[in-house]
């Protein structure tokens, strides 16, 4: 109990939609009768879900709707969720910068909110100063900064440009000092907004870094809010998703990630291309994927035969086609591509204008555990025709105690993707 | 049991209900740095890369008073009273109307102006439109420095003012100067909250202050608006909207003590002193109710 560090009540978030303008008053005024007379506000009770895309019958949303989680001491949190799924308005209410309509937040250490780049800083003055600022914004005292700020110009890497004014810094190196400062705040908890979106690779690895140590080292707690999946499992060690203000989800952090990105589209094995296009030369116009004995499905062990199995129609004639294959994981990191042409292989022969069904099944290949995406792709020569990306999942799940590959694949400790056989020897010498 | 104890261990809680005074000083006092930082980066940025630089602190006084000694004075034959130089006159006026309105100007779109930073991080707003008061009390020091140099070269060096003297009363200025910033703190305090949700206050704010300067008796003195009431030549609630103006109050006074000329009462002291205090208890109270909700509203 006592290591619950934040605790948010039936937290929700009341927005009017539409212009703030001759509408408002007369609601403002009528609100306050409502008020006056003791009754309860009356344009609490309406309002929709907060679903950007579909056309809603009220004027007032809720961003958020009765969210309740706690956070632990040394927790880093990290909070996913679509666009306008509430997760920039959570921690608004958090950083104070704004307050719910109904619920609390409690909290036992100070909160200190990195959101977005930059914030306060003035193009005007120079790095120094802009710590200086920035830090006592953030809620630094001017000796605090001062006695940290050799650390924190050696952590931007921006010395050089350390006293020209910031308008003169690319973004990059504004996002750089801006982290630069909050990295070396000391609040209890530490709320960051996709600022790693900007700062180069070696940046974003330093800064992963030292929020690892924040939190583990220093055993200070950080909510983390990102679209950045890779950056969310590195760091993150629990996780609560947002869907259109609600919380759906909580707890681990890959079981979460996973059902984030698999929302709303459940593999079934097969796909029809509706928008079969006549102005080009070829088209892919159904896709299925099969396990060894002709089942159209979209679970596999690991280590089994998949068949890939597309219908293409072609419209002219193809000279020289080349077929490709592509399996990624979810953050679209490319695991495997195969082509037609690889390794010199016998080009395929010309294709008249027909209707083709293509396969390709695999031999060995040992994916762990877990969701992946398929790219298909057909060009001649070097000319690509069609193509479809990421448009089909297929899941990879743990094998049952019996099976070949039981040992590695019913527990993924690591963050790899394959398995290889390799054999380990270990000599006394 | 276990839970009561639990609750009382929260260092705070966010949450939607707010009372009307709710100005934590400690929070303030913690924020500090910050106010004297932001003091700094208003006066160090406001005129970045301009070549006069702070030397604009100095113009802006000095051809207003000469354009108003040319037009009020010379053209419009308004008298200063014997022995006082209208130039000097219009100067101590111009000078301490200025400090006034710049805290006007500044504070009034506070939230309109900082809705970026506000946005995205907490820390007590108050700080902002202190910041500013603060800022422009280093501007009004620094004209008051002009207005001394050219007080000194009148009285020295010329004879035409004779009768110009820094009254006793001029221990009372720092009371003035304080009056005037919370004036201006509490008036725009009010407008910036207002005009979160509104606008309209923000377009009346612009030449409204322009139209309270010609109320507030800054080229003229007040005994010659008494005179024409006394005449029939200005009808009487004019007279008394001047009169009860508690700016006018401020700039008659700051005027005595500079120059000698005008009148003095602890009445009208006292009278502009509680207005002051009234205006700015009644801006914190709006600020502070506008400051949880503006985000939404802006």
């Amino acid at each position: 109990m006592s290591d619950i560090i934040l605790k948010a009540e039936n937290i929700s978030k009341q927005y009017r939609l539409g212009l703030v303008g001759t509408g408002t008053i007369s609601h403002d005024l009528n609100r306050w009768w409502h008020k006056i007379r003791g009754k309860e506000d009356p344009y609490l009770k309406i309002g929709d879900v907060n679903d950007r895309s579909t056309k809603g019958t009220s004027d007032y949303v809720w961003a958020l709707q009765d969210i309740n989680f706690e956070v632990k001491q040394g927790e880093v949190l990290g909070i996913i969720g679509k666009n306008g799924a509430g997760k920039s308005t959570l921690l608004k209410i958090l950083s104070k910068v704004t307050s719910p309509t109904t619920g609390e937040i409690k909290t036992r250490g100070r909160i200190a909110s990195l959101l977005e780049v930059g914030t306060g800083f003035h193009g005007e003055m120079t790095g120094r100063e802009n710590i200086y600022l920035n830090g006592a914004i953030l809620g630094m005292t001017k000796k605090e900064i001062a006695s940290k700020i050799d650390a924190i110009i050696d952590f931007s890497g921006c010395e050089r440009y350390i006293d020209t004014p910031v308008k003169r810094y690319s973004s990059g190196m504004t996002v750089r000092l801006a982290f630069a400062v909050a990295a070396f705040l000391e609040p209890e908890i530490l709320v960051i907004d996709e600022v790693l979106a900007v700062g180069d690779a070696e940046f974003q690895k330093k800064a992963i870094g030292k929020m690892q140590d924040i939190s583990k080292g220093e055993g200070r707690t950080v909510l983390f809010v990102s679209h950045n999946m890779a950056a969310v499992q590195d760091l993150c060690s629990r996780i609560i998703i947002l869907e259109s203000g609600k919380l759906i989800f909580e707890g681990n952090v890959n079981i979460g990630i996973s059902k984030y990105l698999n929302q709303n589209n459940v593999s079934k094995g097969f796909v029809d291309f509706k928008k079969v296009n006549n102005i080009k030369s070829a088209s892919f116009s159904h896709f299925e994927i099969t396990n060894q004995k002709g089942e159209i499905t979209s679970k596999f062990k690991s280590g089994e035969p998949i068949t890939f199995k597309t219908m293409v129609s072609v419209k002219h004639l193809i000279r020289n086609p080349v077929f490709s294959l592509r399996i990624s994981d979810l953050n679209n990191v490319n695991i495997i591509t195969w082509r037609s042409n690889d390794f010199k292989k016998e080009p395929l022969p010309k294709m008249q204008k027909n209707n083709f069904e293509v396969t390709i099944t695999t031999k060995t290949l040992y994916l762990l555990n877990g969701i992946y995406n398929i790219s298909i792709g057909l060009a001649d020569g070097k000319e690509v025709l069609d193509s479809e990306i990421k448009f089909e999942k297929f899941e990879i799940f743990p094998s049952k105690p019996n099976d070949e590959f039981h040992s590695i694949t019913k527990e993924k400790s690591t963050n790899s993707l394959i398995y290889s056989a390799a054999i380990w020897n270990v000599y006394e010498k | 049991m276990d839970n009561k104890k639990a609750n009382q261990d929260w260092l705070y809680t966010i949450s939607p209900k707010n009372s009307a005074i709710n100005l934590n000083f400690k929070e303030i006092w913690y924020y500090r740095d910050l106010l004297l930082l932001f003091v700094k980066r208003d006066v160090i940025t406001l005129y970045k890369q301009t070549i006069l630089g702070p030397l604009w602190y100095f113009i802006q006084p000095l051809f207003t008073s000469i354009i108003f000694t040319l037009v009020f004075n010379t053209i419009a034959d308004i008298k200063t009273g014997a022995g006082v130089p209208p130039f000097l006159f219009n100067l101590a006026g111009i000078s301490a109307w200025n400090y006034f309105s710049a805290c006007l100007n500044g504070t009034s779109d506070t939230f309109k102006q900082n809705q970026g930073i506000f946005g995205k991080v907490y820390f007590p707003r108050v700080i902002m439109p202190m910041a500013t008061v603060l800022s422009n009390l280093i501007k009004f020091g620094i004209q008051l420095l002009v207005f001394v140099s050219f007080y000194i070269y009148f009285v020295f060096f010329t004879d035409i003012a004779y009768n110009t003297s820094p009254s006793i009363y001029i221990i009372w200025l720092p009371l003035v100067v304080i009056i005037m910033a919370l004036m201006g703190l509490g008036f725009g305090m009010m407008i910036s909250s207002m005009t979160t949700k509104y606008r309209d206050l923000s377009f009346l704010v612009g030449f409204g202050v322009q139209l309270l300067m010609y109320g507030s008796a800054v080229m003229y003195p007040v005994s010659l608006i008494q005179d024409k009431v006394q005449l029939g030549e200005l009808p009487i609630w004019v007279g008394n909207v001047i009169e009860y103006n508690p700016m006018t109050t401020v700039i008659e006074m700051f005027r005595f003590m500079m120059l000698n000329v005008g009148s003095f009462s602890f009445i009208k002291l006292i009278y502009a002193t509680t207005i002051s205090v009234i205006v700015f208890l009644l801006g914190l109270i709006v600020f502070n109710r506008t400051e949880r909700r503006f985000i939404d509203t802006v």
